[in-house]
């Protein structure tokens, strides 16, 4: 049965949906990697196409978007980059998020201005599907990510979150963050330099949700209390001035040897990837090692949202 | 209206006196009201009067104009203070307290440089969230930015300049 609510749905913001839905969303995508595991691929969108308008470059979201369309039997159409469409030529983003509506069942967008995917929502009459938005929002992300820690843990709550790297600029760092106040972890770390502390606005919803939380400077303070410890990039294209972006650059490092000396044994480490160098790759190989997995989850949850959102049987 | 005051700026026949302005945002308030002077309208500014409940108070008086709803709330972003009177026939008929909207549309802009409400050429409207009035709070709904109350009195005193 279609989850109740999901048809139709524009998926902006991790906020916009309730732990009931999230749930019925990792329901759903653990269906989906089962079937995927047995080979078996369900063609539940068979005639829908997905516009995939990615306005700034992407690789993985979009490969894994594009995959999990083209598993469940739909088309895809888009471009990357703006000089791939009539942007170029000046065309404003509300007429091509008009174009797209009239040729696609869903539109998938990320664009490198916060508040576009709100904003081609309100333009475009299918759902749209924030891809990530400059360094505001990536709610599918947080919603692979989340289910990560699920499959590892057995679920979300009552675990310490450790959410290290670009908190400022960072939105897979931002919306995992806001997506863990819809539940109820033990405590989360915001472990940055303080130039890249938490914005306002994120801060603001973890004191509204009641959620203990501190800001730490260094992850040796607080690595032995963890159970998941969520790294990001320092994203050099977010800095507004590059001047910021050379004081903070290669401000933390996450080693083999930092972990075995300070973790938890069963520490997981989460990544959005890509990685540029703040997980050494000595880390790869030990147990504490879980963004492989999570990189993985991104077709099968991403084929999930697409199935609940364009109301497919799942 | 204090007796003062009366000294300063005879009485209005039909129109608004905003009475009760923090001291020094009158041109601020004008501006939010796109008043400008040309419009031909008899506008009378009275700055850094005494003011029993303020201190100090400014005082604009516009003849031969009324406010709507919406306007009145716009001035409640820069004078949380005011008090609207409505004056007919050299007498006040009316007396409103300002009182900011839920959203606010279209009066400021985002701070945020990178907000889509900022990218040139697209027809969007900023929109803010009012999260708390004093003091004043507001949270952009496109991108979350959240502006304080400096932010809003130096965006609009910047537009009154």
């Amino acid at each position: 049965m279609p989850a109740q609510g999901w048809r139709g749905r524009d998926v902006i913001s991790i906020l916009d949906f309730t732990r009931e839905d999230l749930c019925s969303l990792f329901e759903a995508a653990e269906r989906m990697k089962r079937l995927l595991s047995e080979g078996r691929l369900p063609r539940l969108l068979e005639g829908k196409i997905v516009a995939l308008a990615f306005f700034e470059p992407s690789t993985r979201t979009r490969l894994s978007f594009e995959a999990a369309a083209k598993r469940l039997g739909a088309e895809t159409i888009g471009f990357t980059g703006e000089e791939a469409v009539s942007v170029a030529k000046g065309e404003n983003l509300a007429d091509t998020v008009r174009m797209l509506d009239g040729y696609a069942d869903v539109i998938v967008i990320r664009h490198r201005y916060e508040g576009t995917a709100l904003y081609a929502a309100e333009v475009a009459e299918k759902p749209v599907i924030n891809a990530g938005d400059g360094k505001q929002h990536h709610p599918t992300q947080a919603m692979l990510d989340l289910f990560t820690v699920k499959e590892l843990f057995g679920g979300i709550d009552g675990l310490v979150y450790g959410v290290l790297g670009d908190l400022r600029f960072g939105r897979a760092a931002s919306s995992f963050i806001l997506g863990l106040t819809l539940f109820k972890p033990e405590k989360v770390y915001l472990i940055s330099p303080p130039l890249l502390r938490t914005r306002p606005e994120v801060r603001v919803r973890l004191e509204e949700a009641g959620i203990r939380y501190e800001e730490v400077d260094r992850l040796e303070d607080v690595l032995g209390e963890l159970d998941v410890l969520y790294v990001t990039r320092i994203q050099k294209e977010r800095f507004p001035d590059p001047r910021e972006y050379e004081k903070v650059r290669g401000s933390y490092r996450v080693t083999r040897e930092l972990l075995e000396k300070h973790a938890k044994p069963g520490l997981r480490v989460l990544h959005p990837l890509p990685r540029v160098d703040e997980i050494a790759f000595d880390v790869d190989e030990t147990s504490y090692a879980a963004y492989f997995i999570q990189a993985r989850n991104g077709v099968p949850v991403r084929m999930a949202l697409l199935s609940l959102v364009l109301g497919a049987e799942v | 209206m204090a007796p003062s005051e009366g000294l300063l700026v005879r009485r209005i026949r039909e129109g608004t006196v905003i009475d009760h302005i923090p001291a020094g945002r009158a041109l601020a308030v004008l501006r939010i009201l796109g008043i400008t002077g040309r419009e031909g309208l008899r506008v009378a500014v009275v700055m850094n009067v005494e003011s029993r409940k303020l201190g100090w108070k400014d005082i604009v008086k516009v003849e031969g104009r009324h406010l709507s709803s919406e306007e009145v709330n716009r001035i409640a972003l820069i004078a949380p203070t005011a008090t609207i009177n409505i004056v007919k026939d050299y007498r006040v008929v009316e007396k409103k307290r300002v009182k900011l909207p839920p959203v606010i549309e279209g009066i400021i802009s985002c701070t945020n440089p990178t907000c889509i409400t900022r990218k040139p050429r697209e027809p969007v409207r900023p929109r803010f969230r009012l999260l708390s009035e004093h003091p004043l709070r507001l949270q952009c709904v496109y991108c979350g930015t959240i502006m304080e109350e400096e932010d809003v009195l130096e965006q609009l005193e910047e537009q009154g300049g």
